[in-house]
């Protein structure tokens, strides 16, 4: 059924339909109308039975949702940000358990200083936390893919994120078209656990492995998420077949045919890009987009192959890999090793900051000369740098960074773009 | 099993099988078919108090639930010796997470139980989460409070032997002041551990209203045992504090174990409780009322007292906190407040 | 593509409108995405929140930098933002006031501009007559479908209905037909004048 609504709203309603019986919720922004309406759903009774569980920090959110998956329950969580990192250790142990727990991540940047705007800085901060990474470009795929999401995350036993923009998804009301709970019903089976703790069938589990076996139990997880390359196509294929749309997937094309330059993203941002590109196809520059659904695993090989016949790749993220560049850029990079192709990479939208097309016009135009640095920083305002460093230079004292900045820079935050 | 009345001192020990008694009054570990929770193999070091709590503890928890336990373990001594890869000592179905988290793992377990049992899907399945002294009253103390806070349907058991014993015996803020530890080594003018407030999680566990709080020592098996009986009656959050000294940390001979213990509970050094609903209920008196240099002399941890020229001013403060617990809890008079 | 830019203070229901104005869109079986300037801001903050309406999927996530209308909740943050930033000379102006653009000292800023597209009205005392409370977002929207033309006045009252109940989706509804009523009369009297 069509329906105008918040993204956030939109996710809530979609989880609902996938019957969690576990939830757990700590507040942060802008995760937080996502697990409010599924709290009003439980209390309301319309999802039931669940558990609803207001936790004291993100790290028992991660925490309880270990214990309830471990004993066998379909389990849900969100979070972002210094969220994210308040929980980051039990990220890492709910996956080396392989516990398949769902959780949103609704991208913002992390602090110092804080902000509570979007970038991926948190989601690609535990990408080798062993957990399957997803990223919505609209709120129809956010939608979609939480569904998809339960289904991979059961069968492969380990958890997955679903990424969605923080704001820009979240906080947007659009058209999503919502399935019934009959077609989820079709498309996600009963939570079949590998493991349970069962006293009819008592295991010990999380026991300390030493370096006899470590590296194998490792290289396990490792080998189920490059299987996960397998079944997300099959599963996207299916999902196809019951809600009668494309959602999902590895990696996804637009107008990369006899392309010369190929834009490589994810998320939100895709969708400013597709208008940039069409744009510029209309004005005959060989130009196309490559938007990553799945970040872990990494489909190297089908990066590789989307981008075989391009003569450059200008890969823009929203994250950024201090003292070196980009985190999404190095990984394309891997993708493209031995070929003769130059990869740019352009840091864009840390902190909320609009990407707006005038500005990709211009970035994609130059990169189209090959008048790009390795690594460009997009609308950086370089005076306000060159004015800090020089307060640096002149004086030992110089006191608080970003907060001189914000001086000189004379606005409070929210400035339309 | 009720708390039989018959006294043992007699024998010597509190922690006879009482195969003298008629078998419905026997403990739970007299029992030829006690369930064996932990089994035998394990590689807790000889005396381990923390071993000896908690094969009572999960047994007696496991008896008053006909079997259908879940454990949530955090990481330390316990979790360490009872599963050595690829072996368990474990035989109920056990999970360890992290060493900060047991408290909400537990909660998690009991939720999912709770919504299982609502689909009809599984029976009735109780749940314990249990950790050392660091893991529950330091790194684990967030979620511990906020699994009390919520009153989740969680039996937490905290074995307190006074310190980091598994990182190599650091001080935790269970350590008692004055006592060495690899943190608080025993040099300076102020050697051993801070005289603080101490944090005494029953009391703070109290102060969250819990239905059940109990504090016991491992010289008193069978209270101990009772005292998990009674706390498995309630519904909601429930705590057990155990102390189990720790030869190795403590500096005691391995067949010390119990008599340390009880030299605890004598001094006044640790008071021994139940309360309910943040209510004392109960207390375990003192019946041969001893000084704290009893206690404190047996244990190397505490040797830098007893040196030369004895620390005179420091036992007198340590024999201060005792006479408070005594005064505080009644532990005299049998609490009779 | 037709972009609306709204201006008002946390309180006001700014996002709410942006919000209304998307399913008023939808209803019309447009496509339509509504969006705030994710702030942090607190009741009485200048707030910003944004809808573009169109007849295919809209992809593009940029804020509104060059509005095809704009709706001002709080004159009083005429000399605060610089609310009309990149408005297109061809744009609406739609201003919650019972004075004039000239009283407002804005007669420089419109002279250039259609007078058609231009309009104020006093959308918060219309809706403390109708809700009983000072919030004119409502109004507004049913002010914006008369002067835009973008949207149908019936549109604004499903999306009323839709986001509130009872007295209070009676009480909104009232005052959108009003200012609707009103803006139409004003535009009339101007296009004799």
């Amino acid at each position: 059924m069509l329906k105008q609504m918040e993204g956030s709203r939109a996710v809530a309603e979609a989880i609902a339909l996938c019957r969690p019986e576990v939830i757990c919720a700590y507040p942060i922004s802008p995760q937080t109308h996502i697990v409010e309406a599924l709290g009003e759903f439980v209390k309301d009774g319309s999802l039931a039975p669940c558990e609803f569980i207001n936790v004291e920090s993100e790290f028992a959110a991660m925490s309880v949702a270990i214990g309830s998956s471990a004993a066998g329950a379909r389990t849900y969580t969100a979070t972002a940000s210094q969220g994210l990192l308040f929980m980051a250790e039990a990220v890492y142990n709910a996956s080396g358990l392989g516990l398949p727990i769902v959780m949103t991540v609704a991208n913002r940047s992390i602090g110092a200083p804080i902000n509570i705007w979007n970038d991926h800085s948190d989601a690609l901060s535990q990408r080798d936390s062993g957990w399957l990474q997803i990223f919505a470009e609209t709120n129809q795929e956010a939608l979609d893919l939480h569904i998809q999401a339960f289904r991979l995350a059961e069968e492969l036993s380990l958890p997955i994120m679903v990424c969605m923009d923080g704001f820009i998804l979240t906080h947007a009301y659009e058209r999503v078209d919502m399935p019934t709970q009959e077609q989820v019903d079709a498309y996600l089976p009963k939570y079949e656990p590998r493991q349970v703790l069962d006293p009819a069938e008592p295991v010990s589990i999380g026991a300390m492995v030493g370096p006899e076996a470590f590296m194998e139990v490792r290289y396990l997880a490792h080998a189920k998420q490059m299987d996960a390359l397998r079944l997300i196509p099959e599963y996207a294929a299916e999902f196809k077949k019951v809600f009668g749309r494309d959602s999902g997937g590895l990696v996804h094309s637009y107008r990369t045919e006899e392309a010369d330059t190929i834009v490589v993203a994810m998320g939100s941002v895709l969708g400013t890009i597709k208008d940039v590109v069409d744009e510029m196809r209309e004005a005959g520059h060989r130009i196309g987009v490559l938007g990553i659904t799945l970040f872990r695993p990494f489909p190297i090989v089908q990066v590789r192959e989307a981008l075989r016949r391009a003569k450059r790749v200008v890969v823009l993220e929203k994250s950024m890999a201090v003292g070196l560049g980009g985190i999404l850029a190095t990984n394309v990079g891997m993708a493209l090793a031995a070929k003769p192709i130059d990869v740019y990479t352009v840091v864009a939208g840390l902190g909320g900051r609009p990407i707006t097309m005038r500005s990709l016009h211009a970035l994609f135009r130059r990169a189209e000369k090959n008048d790009l640095d390795p690594v460009t920083f997009l609308d950086l305002n370089h005076s306000l740098i060159a004015k800090q460093m020089e307060r640096e230079r002149a004086k030992r004292r110089s006191g608080p960074a970003a907060e001189a900045m914000l001086r000189d820079v004379g606005v409070v935050a929210a400035k339309l773009a | 099993m009720s708390f039989q009345p018959v006294k043992f001192y007699q024998t010597g020990t509190f922690t006879v099988g009482n195969r003298l008694l008629p078998p419905e009054e026997r403990s739970v570990q007299s029992q030829e078919k006690r369930y064996n929770s932990i089994n035998s193999g394990h590689r807790a070091c000889q005396g381990c108090g923390e071993a000896l709590g908690a094969r009572y503890a999960i047994d007696a928890a496991m008896e008053a639930t006909n079997g259908r336990l879940i454990c949530a373990n955090a990481t330390g001594c316990l979790e360490v010796f009872s599963t050595p890869y690829p072996e368990t000592s474990w035989q109920l179905p056990w999970i360890h997470s992290l060493f900060g988290n047991t408290a909400a793992v537990a909660t998690g377990i009991a939720a999912a139980i709770k919504v299982k049992k609502l689909k009809g899907e599984r029976r009735n399945i109780r749940v314990v989460a249990q950790g050392g002294d660091g893991g529950t009253t330091d790194i684990g103390f967030g979620c511990l409070s906020g699994m009390f806070e919520r009153n989740d349907d969680v039996l937490y058991i905290c074995y307190d032997n006074g310190g980091y014993m598994n990182t190599g015996i650091q001080r935790s803020s269970a350590t008692p002041p004055a006592a060495r530890t690899a943190t608080t080594m025993a040099v300076g003018p102020e050697p051993g551990n801070v005289f603080g407030q101490g944090k005494f999680v029953p009391a703070i566990a109290m102060a969250h209203e819990i239905p059940y709080v109990a504090t016991a020592t491992v010289a008193d098996l069978r209270d101990l045992e009772a005292k998990v009986r009674r706390a498995m009656e309630f519904q909601g959050a429930r705590y057990i504090h155990i102390l189990v000294p720790c030869p190795l940390g403590w500096g005691t001979a391995s067949n010390e174990t119990i008599r340390i213990a009880r030299l605890a509970k004598e001094t006044g050094m640790f008071p021994v409780f139940e309360a309910e609903y943040g209510e004392v209920k109960s207390v375990v008196a003192i019946r041969h009322p001893l000084p704290v240099e009893e206690y404190l002399k047996p244990q190397k941890r505490y040797a830098h007292l007893f040196g030369k020229t004895p620390q005179v001013e420091v036992i007198a403060k340590l024999q201060a906190l005792a006479d408070r617990n005594i005064k505080k809890y009644g532990l005299l008079d049998g609490g009779a407040r | 593509m037709f972009q609306v830019r709204i201006h008002g203070r946390g309180g006001q229901g700014v996002v709410t409108a942006a919000e209304m104005l998307s399913i008023a869109a939808f209803d019309e079986g447009r496509h339509a995405q509504a969006f705030p300037s994710f702030g942090s801001e607190r009741t009485g903050a200048p707030v910003v929140a944004f809808c573009r309406i169109a007849d295919k999927e809209i992809r593009l996530r940029e804020p509104i930098m060059a509005p095809d209308a704009l709706i001002i909740q709080d004159p009083t943050l005429l000399h605060q933002v610089d609310v009309f930033s990149g408005l297109k000379p061809e744009g609406y102006i739609l201003i919650n006031t019972s004075k004039s653009f000239e009283e407002l000292g804005l007669a420089d800023l419109v002279r250039d501009r259609p007078a058609a597209r231009l309009c104020t009205v006093a959308a918060t005392e219309i809706s403390l007559r109708h809700v009983g409370r000072p919030v004119p977002n409502v109004p507004l929207l049913g002010g914006f479908a008369a002067i835009s033309g973008i949207l149908k006045l019936e549109s604004v009252i499903r999306a009323i209905n839709d986001r509130f109940a009872g007295k209070v989706a009676a009480g909104n509804v009232a005052a959108a037909t009003e200012a609707y009523n009103t803006v139409r009369k004003e535009m009339e009297e101007a296009a004799h004048a």
